[in-house]
């Protein structure tokens, strides 16, 4: 442990630590994806994974999305009643679902609820040595224990998103269409034809497939790396969160920015 | 290898959502552009094509017939150069002229195709010779507003 009172050595020792962190994180990522050929050929451990990841959160997936939907729906409506463009509302709530909302809040939802389970799982794993122990059995903890979640966390987020938003369209018909009145038909025709599918929804299945791809390394690396006592497994699952949150809204920045460039 | 409750819920699960995508696309979405498989290209000049752009809808009597693939400059005639996927259905004949049109006051651009009588079709390719150019506001209200205001000076000379 070098001496840290100085608070510039501090400093220069904490960025010289993360940016260790993140070489392993990339070594990590390689290693993942080169020993990951196991989880495809011993299908029912990604199975496993794809139904602890994603079919657990299905419910918290759908119900948000319903509410999230309902509020676009609400609030829309107070907006555009103002330009008498109410059969706009289908457009409105359909276009921010598909592109913005379903892949982002979907992955957020998904790194606090199936991320941080995947980090104290393999964090508590390491802490219990059950990895050396792997290890000591010539069984690859990264190919047995890692890549089936992450892979199980990669192929859930862009079903689950889609989800998101297809609960979401239906909370905003809900509001807009039984509750307030808009004329059912305007609302899907003009939904229809203002959504495309290449542009709008395939976009935003890419996005959600690049989250779950973040998501899911993160969760795994933060386990794998955890510092193997209570302490450290809680610490590492804060960090998923965290992390995975500012990973989501920042590639959510840039993937918009490369995809929608107001064309 | 047996069959297990686990199985069932993912199959469940991928079901689902690959139901959600579907109904996205299907429901949400348009395969227009999918659908539309069959389709030829023509191009427009147009002096002035306003606010129009890629992807939107080229319309005859109304009815989407193909979309705007392409918007480009022609640095030789200082044209722009609009090309269109035209939905192989619907051929169009020669002399047809094509318009930047807006719907509605405020609304988005189209390219309209208005049908001439020639006997002769257009081909894959061609270029269509007789357009007409947006209509930009902010020149229509300058020239109310300058021949308004002629007018006022002429009237104040004849007093």
């Amino acid at each position: 442990m070098p001496d840290l009172s100085n608070p510039i050595r501090r400093l220069g020792h904490a960025t010289i630590e993360r940016i260790w962190r993140l070489g392993f994180a990339t070594r990590f990522l390689f290693a993942l994806l080169v020993l990951s050929g196991a989880s495809f050929r011993r299908l029912h451990l990604t199975l496993r994974e794809i139904f602890f990841s994603g079919v657990l959160s299905l419910l918290i997936i759908m119900v948000s999305g319903l509410f999230v939907g309902l509020v676009l729906g609400l609030q829309g409506y107070e907006t555009l009643q103002r330009y008498g463009s109410t059969e706009a509302l289908g457009v409105l709530v359909a276009l921010s679902l598909t592109r913005e909302l379903g892949p982002v809040v979907a992955a957020l939802l998904f790194a606090s609820r199936a991320g941080s389970s995947v980090t104290a799982e393999i964090g508590l794993m390491k802490t219990t040595e059950q990895l050396k122990a792997m290890d000591m059995m010539a069984v690859d903890p990264i190919a047995r224990v890692v890549a089936p979640r992450f892979w199980g966390g990669v192929i859930s987020m862009p079903l689950l998103a889609a989800l998101f938003s297809a609960m979401g369209v239906l909370g905003g018909w809900l509001i807009g269409v039984v509750l307030i009145g808009v004329d059912e038909g305007a609302f899907w025709s003009q939904m229809q034809s203002s959504v495309d599918f290449r542009y709008d929804i395939w976009n935003g299945v890419i996005k959600s497939f690049v989250f779950g791809v973040a998501v899911s390394l993160i969760a795994v690396f933060e386990g794998y790396d955890s510092v193997p006592t209570a302490e450290g497994v809680s610490r590492a699952i804060t960090r998923t969160v965290v992390t995975s949150a500012l990973a989501i809204l920042a590639l959510d920045f840039v993937l918009t920015s490369f995809m929608f460039r107001g064309a | 290898m047996n069959r297990s409750v686990l199985d069932l819920w993912v199959g469940i699960f991928v079901a689902i959502g690959i139901g959600a995508l579907l109904f996205l696309s299907l429901k949400v979405g348009n395969l227009s552009t999918a659908n539309m498989s069959e389709s030829y290209v023509l191009r427009a000049k147009f002096d002035n094509i306003g606010g129009l752009k890629v992807r939107g809808p080229v319309k005859s009597s109304g009815v989407v017939v193909g979309r705007i693939t392409d918007i480009g400059f022609d640095s030789k005639t200082y044209e722009a150069v609009v090309t269109m996927n035209i939905d192989g259905r619907y051929r169009f004949p020669k002399d047809t002229f094509a318009s930047v049109y807006t719907s509605g006051l405020l609304g988005e651009q189209y390219v309209g195709l208005d049908v001439g009588g020639e006997e002769k079709m257009l081909n894959p390719g061609d270029v269509i010779a007789k357009t007409q150019s947006a209509v930009v506001l902010e020149k229509l209200i300058s020239q109310l507003v300058f021949s308004k205001a002629s007018e006022g000076q002429e009237g104040q000379k004849q007093r």
